[in-house]
């Protein structure tokens, strides 16, 4: 295998991570950049579980011989991909929901106190108070 | 501005893409993720828990102290939500919001079909929110996945009729006392090994409440015990925070 196959898809991560972090940066609208946030994070979500990948891997969830009293087969770690990257994003996830939903209120409180959530506008209306 | 920003992605992209080079080959069975650790959990996980799904089995047993603080960490986020919104406003914002309450109790317009499609939806949503989570030993799923469907099914509902609609029926002070009883079962199923003799969140230690059950099986029943936590938790926090998010924290109007 090529380097380029081996290596390309942590190039779509990074991609993801640019297009965030530019978000994040060059967007006025506070909902913008909160967007841009929430992608960055997705790229760092999709980095770690891709981690856990082995050629030729199932899922992390142990096979049942056939049959009514399907008894459990012995697992081999090189069938399996790693499950400890799925547990860390599977947490990280809800918790990232929870955290965008407290930006959002507070984007909403923003709002509510400067009727605006451009930030130039905020700044001078900051600046002129 | 947006030229900073180009450069600043590119800086940042460049050194992430530099340093990708000297990653393992994606997907290799030797990379470094994969060697140890991994290798023992695959291996050993299910003949000390019984539990065949290892995601099940690391969140809510080999690494319980992490998921405990991640659902107190989703519970923070909610009181934070209900702290941020509900404070007092300034003169001048309490005015313009005083307008926008009065322009929203006019009254949204209902609409049958829409209100049908998610009268017949909600009870299957539910009903397969308690799936994942109760067949989530056994196939993907778990707490926090069925939290997040239970939650979703009540925000189809309050999106299908309005958000008073569905507070008439699932009052403030019943979902959000939900969100705190979540932890307390969380963190209460550690104390109470912790009584019994235990270490803290160590299972084994409720063999003294049902004896004849090996001491595999009761880890599996500590697992479903603490994602129900989770999911409690999940569920109403989820929905907390759709139902201050769109009411901007009054909860009288919204969508």
């Amino acid at each position: 295998m090529s380097f380029f196959e081996s290596h390309f898809i942590y190039g779509f991560f990074v991609a993801l991570l640019m297009i965030g972090l530019y978000g994040a940066i060059a967007k006025v609208n506070l909902v913008k950049k909160l967007i841009g946030l929430s992608i960055f994070q997705t790229a760092i979500i999709l980095f770690y579980v891709s981690i856990g990948k082995k050629d030729g891997g199932d899922i992390p969830i142990l096979a049942f011989d056939h049959g009514h009293s399907g008894h459990m087969l012995t697992p081999v770690a090189e069938h399996y991909i790693n499950p400890v990257p799925h547990v860390l994003m599977l947490t990280a996830i809800v918790v990232g929901v929870a955290t965008v939903g407290v930006a959002l209120a507070v984007i909403q409180r923003i709002y509510a106190e400067y009727g605006t959530v451009e930030e130039d506008l905020i700044l001078e209306k900051i600046a002129n108070s | 501005m947006r030229g900073l920003a180009i450069l600043c992605a590119i800086v940042v992209g460049g050194i992430l893409l530099w340093g990708a080079t000297d990653f393992p080959a994606w997907g290799r069975l030797d990379s470094p993720a994969s060697v140890n650790l991994s290798d023992q959990y695959i291996e050993h996980a299910f003949e000390k828990t019984h539990v065949p799904n290892l995601v099940s089995a690391i969140l809510a047993d080999y690494r319980n102290y992490d998921t405990m603080f991640e659902t107190t960490v989703v519970f923070t986020a909610c009181t934070a939500i209900f702290l941020i919104l509900r404070l007092p406003l300034g003169p001048l914002a309490r005015r313009r919001n005083t307008v926008h309450v009065q322009a929203a109790r006019q009254g949204l317009p209902r609409d049958p079909i829409l209100e049908m499609a998610c009268r017949v939806l909600f009870p299957p949503t539910h009903l397969f929110g308690l799936y994942v989570l109760t067949h989530g030993h056994y196939s993907p799923g778990g707490g926090f996945q069925a939290g997040v469907i239970l939650g979703a099914s009540f925000i189809l509902l309050a999106i299908g009729f309005d958000l008073r609609a569905i507070l008439a029926r699932l009052p403030e002070g019943l979902f959000v006392p939900m969100t705190a009883l979540g932890v307390i079962l969380y963190i209460g199923t550690g104390v109470l090994c912790l009584i019994l003799g235990g270490n803290f969140l160590d299972y084994e230690a409720l063999r003294v409440l049902a004896p004849g059950i090996s001491k595999e099986m009761i880890r599996s029943h500590g697992i479903l015990i603490v994602e129900s936590g989770v999911t409690l938790t999940v569920g109403s926090v989820i929905f907390a925070i759709y139902a201050n998010l769109v009411s901007r924290g009054n909860q009288m109007e919204g969508l």
